[in-house]
């Protein structure tokens, strides 16, 4: 029987790389050659296909590679470890069972992704394409029902329409505050004919939080095409996306994504055959935290320093250059096709009453499974940080989470059980923020937290206003203080008063919220921050200058290992003899508590 | 881009080429031996002419996977086929012409071709 050649080319087997900066930094750059290589040698390069994806999630465990048809989820897997992945699953078809991630193996039988742990109760939206096409291949984007929201958008509907489908849908921006996105859309469209901008905000800034550089790295086409259809709901021509500079692979994939986008007249003029046109170009932050502010964002996209200016006029009404400007956040850009494709109902299934569809989550700190998270809005941070997460390493216990970064608050274990929605978490004194979730254990001090963010903040006060610029300064004095041992009850007081000027009295966001860490630790560790100041004792054995290093003398077999280790001698004794730390001397270093062999030494 | 169907058109020619990508379960598998044995005897064409059909028929649903030494290697290439709910169909000494009339009547038709199974081929 003849059969016709097929010119397509067809692999029988899919090798996906994360290429994500999570997988990118534990090496995984390296292995995409190296699978050339190996492939060639093994003589089936063109039946498998290796593919550059963007981020699993499961950072902690990268570099990630998964093969397809079977679903084998490879993890941590070393350069050599990609030879005997080519020679046994590729070639031969046995799968490398000692290299699966150990939750996605049932008995003989590999788990679904979908049925593992870190899978089970996530819910996929925004990151629907993330780690399943190459984000340099436009084609795959397609391929996964890409740019037919835009299509239908255009051919179909009226802007108003579309406005009224994000209205239904309830969506609310993901930067933080939870402003109803359809809003912000109608009040620009309400505006008179004319210029009008279309911003995207991928300036994250928080510690800890990568949730958009993961959008935007393993699916750059999903925001170019939201901001295509937000631009044609309010009748716009051009749009920015604003993004850090470092950023650098996000910002490589955005620049291929808008190359190939304009090439297949997806931006540009007449779009899909109608009088739609959008141009789209990114502008690179220089790194400073305020610029993720609205309007300080616009005024840097001007080309001028980044400041934020008093709201109102607010940027739909009179932004960049003047002109009506929509900003909204890459998450929440990266749900709009979604919501488009399969209608408001769908989302509005999805959710808590208040807040609906899903959030991203970066997870990080002291939990096993670090990574990129999304739930359904609703999911309790229980099931985020013992199932999803995997729970706190080494046995520790959960003592706090915190969300929202620099403007967000902490929660304690009493509150684990809370949903987590916009309105749950701000009842509670803390708020979604961007995404960044910090789990802390036992071993975390809650004042040294609240310094740590009150000290980003102060850092990047632009200094504008007089509240957040001395302000916050004023309050990272007073922590500086408790945390040194010199702090009294009185502080306390002043660091309660001070955190309501600063709050009421700042011009942005940025100085509004940056009292909230010391706030919610307050509110919640109160009796922390009193041992400080008043036993001038640190509970968790985190501030240095309460610690002190004590020898057990009925421990202490006088070996002076310790001492041979002290690194400033303040460790003296007698072979044989219960040894003694000079506590004016002790640097607190605590190598003498390493290095004995008997355990006799801890912090008090 | 100038109408939805140009869209559609490379959606469909990329999807069929990345679909694999997605953990399905329910579907029809199809499982190729893929040990040194099944190699040696010929089982790569036999893979490959597979897949080729199935893509060529747009089957949906249709997992086309390999595995090990099936153990009978003088009866390599071994092609095994599962349908949910059914038993399986051990296919032996395939040839990818054979590969290629198995899946037009077993997968498409859903008539296993008994002339080519273990119980029949091998008398």
């Amino acid at each position: 029987m003849e059969r016709e050649v097929i010119t397509m080319k067809l692999a029988r087997s899919h090798v996906l790389v994360c290429g994500g900066t999570g997988c990118t930094s534990s090496g995984s750059e390296k292995l995409l050659p190296e699978f050339d290589i190996q492939l060639e040698k093994a003589g089936i390069k063109n039946e498998v296909s290796v593919v550059k994806t963007g981020c699993f999630g499961l950072c902690a465990l990268g570099p990630i590679v998964i093969v397809y048809p079977e679903g084998a989820f490879y993890s941590m897997v070393k350069i050599e470890d990609v030879k005997t992945i080519v020679t046994e699953h590729l070639l031969k078809g046995r799968i490398v069972k000692e290299l699966l991630y150990d939750d996605s193996i049932d008995g003989a039988a590999i788990k679904p992704l979908k049925d593992v742990d870190f899978y089970k109760k996530q819910l996929r939206i925004a990151l629907k394409n993330c780690g399943v096409i190459d984000p340099e291949e436009i084609d795959e984007y397609i391929a996964f029902d890409g740019y037919k929201a835009l299509g239908r958008v255009l051919t179909e509907m009226e802007p108003k329409q579309v406005i009224d489908i994000i209205k239904q849908s309830k969506l609310r921006g993901r930067g933080g505050a939870g402003f109803p996105t359809a809003i912000k859309w109608e009040f620009a469209a309400n505006q008179p004919e004319g210029k009008k901008y279309v911003c995207c905000n991928a300036d994250e800034g928080d510690p800890g939080a990568f949730m958009d550089r993961s959008v935007l790295e393993g699916d750059p086409h999903s925001v170019i095409e939201a901001m295509a259809i937000a631009a044609y709901a309010i009748g716009s021509d051009e749009g920015y996306i604003y993004i850090r500079a470092e950023y650098p692979i996000a910002v490589r994939r955005l620049n291929i994504a808008i190359e190939q986008a304009k090439k297949y007249g997806l931006l540009g003029k007449n779009i899909f055959g109608t009088d739609f046109s959008f141009d789209l170009s990114l502008r690179l932050g220089a790194g400073a935290f305020v610029c993720g502010e609205e309007t300080a964002l616009i005024t840097s996209i001007e080309g001028k320093r980044g400041e934020p200016r008093p709201r109102p006029p607010f940027p739909a009404v009179e932004g960049l250059w003047g002109k009506p400007t929509i900003l909204n956040n890459v998450e929440t850009y990266a749900n709009i096709p979604q919501i488009i494709l399969n209608g408001a109902e769908w989302f509005l299934g999805i959710g808590t009453e208040k807040s609906k569809g899903t959030k991203v989550f970066a997870l990080g700190g002291k939990i096993n499974n670090t990574g990129l998270v999304e739930v359904p809005m609703g999911t309790t941070l229980r099931e985020i940080v013992e199932e999803i997460g995997g729970g706190i390493p080494n046995g520790k216990k959960f003592k706090a989470a915190q969300t929202g970064g620099p403007s967000g608050g902490c929660i304690p274990t009493e509150l684990i059980d809370t949903p987590i929605d916009y309105d749950s978490l701000i009842e509670i004194g803390a708020m979604m923020g961007s995404g960044g979730l910090i789990v802390m254990d036992e071993d975390s001090c809650m004042v040294d937290i609240a310094k740590f963010f009150l000290k980003f903040t102060v850092d990047e006060s632009c200094g504008k206003c007089v509240p957040c610029r001395i302000g916050t300064k004023r309050m990272l004095e007073i922590l500086e203080k408790i945390t040194s041992g010199k702090g009294t009850v009185e502080d306390i007081e002043n660091l309660k008063k001070l955190a309501g000027s600063v709050k009421s009295s700042s011009l942005c966001g940025l100085g509004q919220t940056a009292p909230n860490p010391v706030l919610s630790t307050l509110k919640y560790f109160e009796d922390e921050y009193m041992a400080h100041v008043i036993e001038k004792r640190c509970p968790a054995g985190v501030c240095k200058d309460l610690l002190r290093y004590i020898i057990d003398k009925e421990k202490c077999k006088g070996c002076g290992i310790c001492a041979k280790h002290c690194p400033v001698t303040a460790i003296s004794g007698e072979l044989k003899k219960p040894y003694e730390i000079d506590q004016q001397m002790c640097i607190k270093c605590g190598v003498c508590e390493i290095k004995c062999p008997f355990k006799a030494i801890s912090r008090k | 881009m100038k109408s939805l169907a140009e869209l559609e058109a490379i959606r469909d020619k990329t999807l069929s080429e990345i679909n694999m990508r997605t953990d399905r379960q329910g579907g029809i598998r199809i499982v190729v031996g893929m040990a040194t044995c099944g190699i040696a005897a010929g089982a790569r064409p036999v893979l490959g002419a597979i897949i080729e059909e199935v893509s060529k028929r747009e089957l949906k649903d249709v997992i086309v996977s390999q595995t090990g030494c099936i153990g009978v290697c003088r009866l390599e290439p071994i092609v095994e086929v599962y349908r949910p709910g059914e038993e399986k169909v051990t296919y032996v000494m395939m040839t990818p012409q054979k590969a290629v009339e198995m899946v037009t009547e077993h997968i498409v038709n859903n008539k296993p071709i008994k002339k080519y199974t273990i119980g029949e081929a091998d008398k």
